[in-house]
């Protein structure tokens, strides 16, 4: 049976009428607002703030490293070009066989049957959802026509919404320069 | 005559039923973003440019959603209460001149009438919180009424010394003494410092928010309320703010004037006016917000401690001396 004495502390005068602390107090919030409201009126990135350093997320995101690997689309060349032969290596290498594609012959009046090219994807697929991000189908690709985005922000309401189509696709790609222009110095 | 009336009428209802409410409209975003920068975060900064519109996306979640009253209430008092409060906290403003010869009602015992009518106020939270029938409604209620008593007192007290130094009880002639003379702040420190910690205490803000007390009794006197009658308290409690805020300006800070600063005549003069005591008000406003996070909350007894054997003792010293002041040394 210990009897347990409570220590109080002495207070000093200013303590005791409260006018120390709070003076002391208002002097450390306001300093924090001031910090703050310089951060927002000079618009300060993310990494500049030493308030306030949680991400805005839909203004600031992550900076990805280089080998973030992200979505996986289709370019085109600087001429506007599909790059896809639809040789179908992607699809046979794609682990979780999440691309689907539908090849086709162009005719023997077009013009990329001159440079040589006989095959294009009629169908061009990529389920978003089975997609497992690992890049074999950029690292396995002959014509450098599927890459993988810094893109991991995918949004939809159905399952079938995740299945992009290849205008899709090529929309997402854009142009990235082709540096060989095998087919056109043929 | 009626011309007259109707004058007073649409002034009254454009002061208090517009701008008071848009201002506590704004002090609700003012508050939620500054206690947000003084705790290193954004605050509401979507709606709107810099979240301005904020308080109307607010005000429509309030309107639309469901009015719930309670089976174990007093369907009158409940009803009624949120009222009670509401409109003492409107009619308080009435006397405040918030710009060179504007006020509502000019009266001669302004300040008199403010003390009668926003202790009403309690009325309302007290039969709030003793109608909803709940045990944290009751707890709070009964804080109200206790808190009130201790800090009413000091609060009228520390208003006495202004009076026998200005010697009127209306506010405009108070101002006019402190343009003509010197802020009373300057010879009355001590009546501002009570004045203030009581107006805290009044409009049951931070550190005396007991009544509320929300880590106690999850929210006091309105925890059984919900849609636009939880906003209606709500809405009174910045409305008190602003009004005490101004009150503050007019007995201790010279009101609409500047020292050192002639204001012309004619309609510029009254909007420099009116922008010179807006500028004031809006400085103990944030004041207001200021003090509620960075101080704790008082415990109950602390406060009880606070208000009866401090600032009461002090107020009446306080009033002794001024008198003596008065009598002897500068009978005015």
């Amino acid at each position: 049976m210990g009897i347990k004495v409570v220590r109080r502390p002495k207070l000093s005068f200013t303590e005791r009428i409260y006018l120390g602390p709070i003076v002391k107090g208002l002097r450390l919030t306001i300093g924090h607002f001031f910090g703050t409201l310089t951060d927002v009126v000079l618009r300060r990135k993310q990494h500049e703030r030493k308030t306030a350093t949680t991400m805005q997320y839909p203004e600031e995101r992550w900076d990805f490293k280089d080998n973030f690997r992200g979505a996986p689309v289709l370019v085109s060349d600087q001429f506007d070009r599909m790059k896809c032969v639809a040789c179908q290596i992607c699809e046979f290498v794609c682990p979780p066989k999440a691309i689907t594609i539908w090849p086709s012959e162009f005719d023997e009046s077009a013009d990329d049957v001159e440079k040589g090219v006989e095959k294009y994807p009629e169908r061009f697929e990529i389920d978003m959802l089975r997609c497992i991000y690992c890049g074999y189908c950029e690292e396995s690709c002959p014509e450098e026509a599927i890459f993988l985005l810094q893109e991991a922000e995918l949004v939809g309401r159905t399952k079938e919404e995740f299945v992009f189509d290849r205008e899709k696709l090529l929309a997402m790609g854009g142009v990235r320069e082709d540096r060989a222009l095998k087919w056109h110095n043929k | 005559m009626i011309w007259d009336v109707l004058g007073k009428l649409l002034h009254a209802f454009l002061v208090v039923g517009l701008v008071l409410p848009l201002m506590a409209a704004l002090m609700v975003w003012a508050e939620r973003r500054v206690s947000a920068f003084m705790q290193d975060r954004l605050g509401p900064n979507r709606v709107g440019p810099a979240g301005l519109l904020q308080p109307i996306a607010d005000v429509l979640k309030f309107i639309f959603k469901e009015d719930v009253i309670p089976g174990h209430v007093n369907r009158v008092m409940y009803v009624l209460a949120p009222l009670m409060v509401f409109v003492p906290a409107l009619i308080v403003f009435s006397v405040v001149p918030y710009a060179r010869g504007m006020a509502i009602a000019p009266l001669n015992i302004g300040i008199l009438l403010v003390f009668a009518v926003s202790s009403l106020g309690v009325y309302g939270i007290t039969i709030g919180g003793w109608a909803s029938n709940s045990k944290y409604s009751l707890y709070g209620g009964v804080r109200a009424s206790a808190q009130m008593i201790s800090y009413e007192l000091a609060l009228s007290l520390s208003v006495i010394p202004i009076f026998l130094v200005t010697g009127s009880m209306n506010l405009e002639s108070v101002v006019a003494w402190q343009a003509q003379n010197v802020w009373l702040l300057l010879p009355l420190f001590p009546a501002f410092i009570i004045f203030l910690v009581s107006s805290y205490a009044e409009t049951n803000r931070l550190p005396f928010d007991c009544p509320e007390a929300e880590t106690e009794l999850v929210a006091g006197y309105h925890t059984e309320y919900s849609s636009m009658k939880f906003a209606i308290f709500f809405m009174a409690e910045y409305i008190n703010m602003i009004t005490f805020s101004a009150l503050v300006v007019t007995l201790f800070f010279g009101g609409y004037t500047l020292p050192f600063l002639e204001l012309p005549a004619g309609l510029w003069g009254t909007v420099l006016s009116g922008c010179i005591f807006a500028a004031k008000v809006s400085f103990f406003l944030f004041l207001f917000l200021w003090v509620r996070w960075t101080l704790p909350r008082f415990r109950y007894d602390q406060l009880m401690d606070l208000g009866w054997k401090v600032m009461l003792p002090a107020c009446l010293v306080l009033i002794v001396c001024t008198a003596g002041v008065r009598a002897f040394i500068w009978p005015g």
